[in-house]
């Protein structure tokens, strides 16, 4: 747990709420996340990680509960946790009819870069990937192992504290996604907090803490080692087994 | 032989995005059949062929016998499909669809009732409810239960667990045995090599092209070279190193081990390895020999396809 001590606390939470009419999406939810930390997200479907998600990107307010998000607080500085986190979905990532080179510009952009940061990032980003004789091709047009590898390293152009990820890596091949967690391991070593949601639970191992959403509350919370142990379990699926199958819940 | 596909090729895009490439394979009467790939695989497009939703620009191909172009009427009849996208009408009610997809049919619930009737229990209570207002799982269910009300003769499933959890993802597969008992022949596609094995036979698939077609056995028995699972206290120090060291062909991360597989049929290799990364400071190592998994075969013939 060395991860764990001394280190900033980048996500706080204290009895998060929130409630749509009288269902109780997200359930005082309580948990801390430190810098450089890759926390997983994980739960059954409709357990409410997407409504906790939204709450702590700012984009939905709580009911009640407190929060704060790279220092910011959850209900008064919304705007302050957006220029400070990033965020890339499988759904949504990046305008798929403009070419790569105009979605970091549009991107980094938004993220409130300088002409002269974006232009600077904009070359280290393509070097990296290997994009130099690509640049003008429209994002439509790329295979999707390329479009997430983008998409990730636009979500982190701003240098932010924390990046969530939302099943970052479905649909691709098990290369591609084994290439794509190498980023993440990048991501966090340069020290930004990794948030990830995923269905695939050889990913939940790459975690270096977990948490267990279900039916609005956090079950549990811990790292995939130390479940292992506690249930008896070989793999952290045959946890996720345990621990979501009286879920009453189903989105 | 109840699915059958010949050389069959799709293009799109005035033939710039080719999209099924030489694809042949056959799915035997009562079998349960995969086809196992990442997105862009060709799976949504042999699954639209083969349902008479799209032409084939070259091959040909029958279900049931019937030619999947000139006797689409007939193939319309009998099979059972399950698109990947949700495509029941949102503003008819549970109940409402079902009835929908019987009557269009020429049949009843009532006829078939016996082979839904474990799945729609399930959303029985929910029945008065529109499609549009079910939750992802619900839908799922509805979805299949529409699917089977015809009593298909094949029953095609397209990803019907992508994005669903692994408690639901258990669960559909459970029905899917119950069903193939029922002596219905089953084509299904899933992007998690997981699933592989709850299947008869498998085509892994990748770009438009067949990597392999054989049962979930022997693609795993026919893994060319020795595999161990490393682990040590730095796990991410250790895939590092092992990426450059000489004596590893292929390295790559297996949730808390890393699998690799050596160069050579050299049993020294295997203690050279251990020793030089003892050397380099690597604590706790633990590596023991393995056997493979439909993922490390599909990682084998990705790396195959692209050397040679």
């Amino acid at each position: 747990m060395s991860i764990l001590n001394n280190k900033e606390v980048v996500i706080k939470t204290e009895k998060l709420t929130k409630r749509f009419g009288d269902f109780v999406a997200t359930n005082e939810i309580t948990f801390e996340v430190q810098a450089g930390e890759i926390f997983g997200f994980l739960g059954a479907n409709g357990a409410g990680k997407t409504t906790a998600m939204r709450m702590l990107c700012g984009l939905s307010k709580p009911s009640s509960g407190k929060a704060t998000i790279a220092g910011f607080d959850i209900y008064k500085q919304t705007e302050s946790i957006k220029k400070n986190i990033g965020y890339m979905s499988q759904k949504f990532s990046l305008y798929e009819d403009l070419n790569i080179l105009e979605n970091i510009r549009f991107f980094g952009g938004i993220y409130g870069l300088s002409n002269q940061q974006l232009k600077q990032k904009s070359d280290t980003l393509i070097e990296e990937l290997g994009l130099q004789h690509e640049t003008k091709k429209l994002v439509g047009s790329l295979p999707l192992g390329w479009k997430q590898k983008l998409a990730f390293s636009v979500a982190i152009i701003h240098d932010p504290k924390i990046v969530f990820l939302d099943e970052p890596t479905g649909g691709v091949d098990p290369i591609t996604r084994r290439q794509f967690w190498d980023l993440i391991y990048e991501a966090a070593d340069s020290g930004i907090t990794v948030f990830v949601t995923t269905h695939y639970m050889d990913e939940a191992e790459y975690c270096n803490r977990i948490s267990m959403m279900v039916d609005g509350v956090i079950k549990a919370l811990d790292t995939p080692t130390n479940f292992k142990q506690q249930y008896s379990a070989k793999s952290m699926d045959e946890v996720f087994f345990e621990l979501a199958r009286g879920a009453q819940r189903n989105e | 032989m109840d699915v059958f596909l010949n050389n069959i090729r799709k293009t799109y895009n005035k033939g710039s995005i080719i999209a099924v490439d030489d694809v042949s394979f056959g799915v035997e009467r009562g079998e349960l059949f995969g086809l196992i790939g990442p997105d862009g695989a060709g799976k949504t497009s042999i699954f639209r062929m083969l349902t008479t939703l799209l032409l084939p620009d070259s091959g040909n191909g029958s279900v049931t016998g019937f030619d999947i172009v000139k006797d689409y009427k007939k193939i319309r009849n009998t099979v059972g499909y399950m698109p990947g996208k949700f495509s029941l009408y949102q503003d008819l009610s549970v109940e409402e669809n079902l009835t929908f997809f019987a009557t269009i049919f020429n049949t009843t619930v009532k006829a078939n009732y016996d082979l839904i009737k474990d799945i729609y229990i399930q959303i029985e209570p929910f029945k008065n409810r529109r499609a549009g207002n079910l939750s992802g799982g619900m839908k799922q269910k509805l979805a299949l239960c529409c699917a089977l009300i015809h009593r298909p003769t094949v029953l095609f499933l397209d990803e019907p667990t992508t994005g669903v959890d692994t408690v639901s993802r258990k669960e559909f597969w459970e029905m899917l045995k119950r069903l193939k008992q029922e002596g219905i022949t089953i084509l299904v596609s899933t992007p998690y090599m997981d699933e592989a094995t709850l299947c008869e036979r498998i085509a892994l698939m990748q770009n438009g092209k067949i990597l392999s077609v054989d049962t979930p056995n022997n693609i795993t028995g026919q893994y060319q070279s020795a595999l161990y699972a490393i682990k040590a206290t730095d796990m991410s120090g250790l895939l590092k190193e092992l990426r450059n060291n000489e004596l590893i062909k292929s390295c790559y991360s297996f949730g808390e081990y890393h699998h690799i597989s050596l160069k050579g049929e050299n049993a020294d290799n295997h203690s050279k390895l251990i020793a030089s990364l003892e050397r380099n400071g690597h604590s706790e190592i633990e590596c023991k020999k393995i056997d493979a998994t439909i993922e490390d075969c599909f990682i084998n013939l990705m790396e195959n396809k692209t050397t040679s």
